[in-house]
């Protein structure tokens, strides 16, 4: 069984977008790190539709990801804004209020 | 030309998580979008690539720019925390674990195609649709944070504000006309 390339990208993106989940200490990155792994996933559904046969259904899931995804990046980026207006940083070490 | 999107794509995703500036971040976020989209269409999903066209590569660039600049830059250059090798070790095992899960499942049938994508998403999924309004909804809602002022709500009614420093200029006016009748 031949591996696409699609399915690659796939997995590329996931491994791009959870590394830089990790990694990132701005609030900012954080949020890229999000997209990039919401778009592998829109990827992965679109092609689960064409493997499947029934690309219609995750066309339309993938639309509702879509938009789910703008708002959550839309209301990080508020906080991102009125955080820094608040705390004047964006690093999420320095925002952290438990000690332990 | 397929594989060649995916590894331009991967690639831009990279530079994304990899650029110094969160500017050329965002840039090469919407260049990784852009890549997606030409994909989907490749696909035959041409909605989904004219949506993610247009909202990820437009929408969510202007407004990482727009967040980015009243944010501002990063100061300093981030160290991470987690170790370098545990962060790659989690990137690497989960898609390799992800995709050995898929490997077992048996690859599903081709159907018969189902209904257009109009019908499916209007009526099908209508309540689908129903959460993507709410969800722009919040989305607007959150649109006004990003806007908001940074200045924390009166804690009296403007109204009482605007009586009470009335008052505080009248007595200022008082005070400084009996210190002119002192001094005739």
């Amino acid at each position: 069984m031949s591996i696409s390339p699609l399915a690659l990208g796939v997995l590329g993106l996931l491994g791009v977008g959870f590394y830089a989940l990790v990694v990132s200490k701005n609030l900012i990155r954080t949020l890229i790190a999000l997209q990039i792994l919401v778009k592998s996933a829109v990827l992965g559904l679109l092609l689960a539709g064409t493997l499947s046969g029934k690309l219609q259904l995750a066309q339309s899931l993938a639309v509702t990801a879509i938009v789910a995804d703008t708002v959550v990046a839309v209301v990080g980026m508020a906080f991102a804004v009125q955080i820094r207006r608040r705390m004047g940083t964006l690093d999420l070490r320095d925002l952290a209020q438990l000690r332990g | 030309m397929t594989a060649v999107l995916v590894g331009a794509a991967i690639l831009a995703a990279i530079m994304a998580t990899r650029a110094a500036r969160l500017l050329s971040s965002a840039l090469w976020l919407a260049a990784v979008s852009a890549l997606l989209s030409v994909l989907f269409f490749d696909l035959g999903a041409p909605q989904v690539a004219v949506i993610e066209l247009s909202v990820g590569a437009g929408l969510v660039t202007v407004l990482f720019i727009f967040a980015i600049n009243l944010a501002g830059e990063a100061g300093k250059p981030p160290a991470a925390v987690v170790p370098a090798w545990l962060a790659a070790g989690i990137a690497v095992l989960v898609p390799v674990l992800l995709a050995a899960l898929a490997a077992f499942e048996a690859v599903a049938t081709p159907a018969e195609p189902g209904p257009a994508f109009a019908e499916m998403l209007w009526q099908q999924r209508g309540l689908d649709v129903l959460v993507q309004i709410v969800l722009i909804f919040a989305g607007v809602l959150g649109l006004l944070g990003l806007l908001a002022e940074v200045e924390a709500p009166l804690g009296r009614s403007a109204v009482k504000e605007v009586v009470a420093r009335r008052e505080q200029d009248l007595l200022a006016l008082e005070s400084a006309a009996r210190k002119e009748e002192v001094r005739v």
